[in-house]
């Protein structure tokens, strides 16, 4: 099948670890020889030859702009995914004591308010492609309102699991498109396990396992768009939340694809990972000095990043080291901190993994380990409607007044009283 | 001792086609032997040459990582049901 792929710039797949071919199927792991993460091959000459600066300013303003960088033959399933804003964030910086810093916000990608979009619309266009009509995931919540919302403008029948205590919003962002919803009683890495199992038997495409060598590289276009927003520049150092550890690798390599095919001049970029301290299984390994993953059971309000067995660990890893950067994990205090700090600085409402970015943020910052000067970008990737439970008994409440004018009067004394006690306390 | 072993599609070629096989064996190192013995070449592909599990499969007992549990030191109850699972998904 690889030699009748015209469109398209890919011809197969290849193990990351030792590199035996597989035809492009769906498939995601080394079954000959070493059961290894499975990669797209692409032909970077053909890509260099297609594309420039001008032909992607010229294309739709969706991650389908770089379509030659992605994994499909045919039309995509093109629902506005991507091409989010990235904002120049100075009184967040104020706040950190940076000089240059930026939020790519996905909390506000299209069409479920979240970056799994990106990943999700890349599997689902493959998953056509393959022939399939049944569509699944293992989620923390986020990928399950995404494949369930993409799939149904597809047209596909969808199947989806989640761990059975995720929060409200993210249940029913999902039942509200009408998938079938397996609600798991245990944690995500049980979830995922059983999903591997019914993967095997029953035929269906599930994004992030037997689709998700496609899968995965929706997220390099989270590299692609912040080039191209900072003037076609890379940033000199990201902040990004490490779940499975995929996003993260895959920023990388889109930062490196577009070097290698002249779309960018090269430059150092660290890599700085965010994770829970309730589920740190990758910052834990980091601050050991090892290279291999001891797993861990999730316990965090960040469910959304809370992976206790993450495939691509040891791949972040390997690119915080080799890019003078840091992984860092925060407590479930110092999310909502972050949170709120987002919010008030920037009017961004992030959920808790976007909390757990901006308070790794702050304490790299404290640590000298990000410089003021670094044009650094931190990345959102959700949206914080979803997760109103984790910041509920942490924000204020409104002042329950009279429709007159001495109610408002006094309430707004009040209000000024508070916030000066507020400044107070903050000094 | 005799446990219940499921077989990814990508180890039944070792297997005869077979999804699930019965074993005799008091710990997961005693029950890679066993599959090695039943099936010539099965411990090779799932193990490096230092005998160590590959470190892109789980094997769990009864649903639990072995990694929670004592390795491949972990031992093994008649009735117990193990699974091998390539590790590369999710996320």
């Amino acid at each position: 099948m690889t030699a009748t792929l015209s469109r398209s710039t890919f011809s197969g797949l290849r193990c990351k670890e030792c590199g035996h071919p597989y035809p492009a199927g769906a498939r995601h792991v080394c079954e000959d020889v070493c059961f290894g993460p499975l990669e797209v091959v692409y032909d970077y000459e053909a890509i260099r030859s297609r594309v420039s600066r001008a032909t992607i300013e010229a294309g739709p303003v969706s991650i389908w702009r770089y379509r030659e960088f992605l994994p499909i033959e045919a039309d995509p399933i093109d629902v506005g995914t991507g091409f989010t804003p990235l904002l120049r964030a100075n009184r967040l910086a104020r706040r950190l004591g940076l000089n240059n810093l930026y939020i790519k916000n996905d909390g506000v990608n299209m069409p479920t308010l979240s970056f799994k979009d990106r990943v999700v619309s890349v599997a689902l266009s493959r998953a056509r492609e393959l022939g399939f009509s049944t569509v699944s995931c293992a989620s923390t919540g986020n990928l399950a309102n995404s494949t369930a919302a993409i799939a149904a403008h597809a047209g596909l029948e969808c199947c989806v699991f989640i761990p059975s205590d995720l929060e409200l919003g993210k249940v029913l962002g999902t039942l509200i498109y009408n998938p079938t919803v397996m609600a798991v009683k245990g944690n995500y890495d049980q979830v995922n396990r059983l999903c591997s199992e019914v993967a095997n038997t029953h035929g269906w495409g599930f994004v992030n396992i037997n689709l998700r060598p496609y899968y995965s590289e929706g997220s390099k276009t989270l590299g692609y768009e912040v080039i191209e927003q900072l003037g076609w520049q890379l940033p000199d150092h990201v902040v990004a939340p490490l779940a499975s550890g995929s996003l993260f690798t895959k920023i990388h390599k889109g930062f490196q694809e577009f070097v290698k095919v002249g779309l960018v001049d090269e430059k150092p970029v660290r890599f700085s990972g965010a994770q829970a301290e309730g589920c740190s299984p990758i910052a834990q390994a980091f601050a050991e000095g090892r290279d291999f993953i001891t797993p861990v059971k999730p316990n965090t309000i960040a469910k959304s990043i809370a992976i206790g067995n993450p495939a691509d660990g040891p791949y972040a890893i390997d690119i915080a080291n080799r890019t003078g950067g840091s992984i860092a994990a925060v407590s479930d205090a110092e999310i909502i901190a972050g949170i709120q700090l987002l919010a008030e600085t920037e009017g961004i409402f992030t959920e808790t993994a976007g909390g757990t970015t901006i308070a790794v943020l702050k304490k790299l910052v404290e640590q000298g380990k990000i410089d003021p000067s670094e044009t650094t970008v931190a990345y959102i990737t959700g949206n914080g409607l979803k997760t109103t439970e984790a910041v509920a008994s942490a924000i204020g409440e409104p002042f329950l007044i009279e429709a007159q004018l001495d109610s408002f009067n006094s309430a707004w004394d009040r209000a000024q009283s508070l916030h000066r006690a507020t400044w107070e306390t903050v000094g | 001792m005799a446990v219940q072993v499921l077989i990814p599609p990508a180890l039944q070629t070792l297997t005869s086609g077979e999804a699930s096989v019965s074993l005799e064996a008091n710990s997961i190192d005693g029950l890679l032997a066993a599959l090695e013995e039943r099936f010539p070449g099965f411990g090779g592909r799932i193990c490096d040459e230092s005998g160590k599990l590959r470190r892109f499969l789980n094997l769990y007992v009864n649903s639990e990582d072995i990694r929670f549990l004592d390795n491949q030191a972990t031992a093994l109850a008649d009735g117990d049901e193990v699974s091998i699972v390539p590790a590369v998904a999710g996320g």
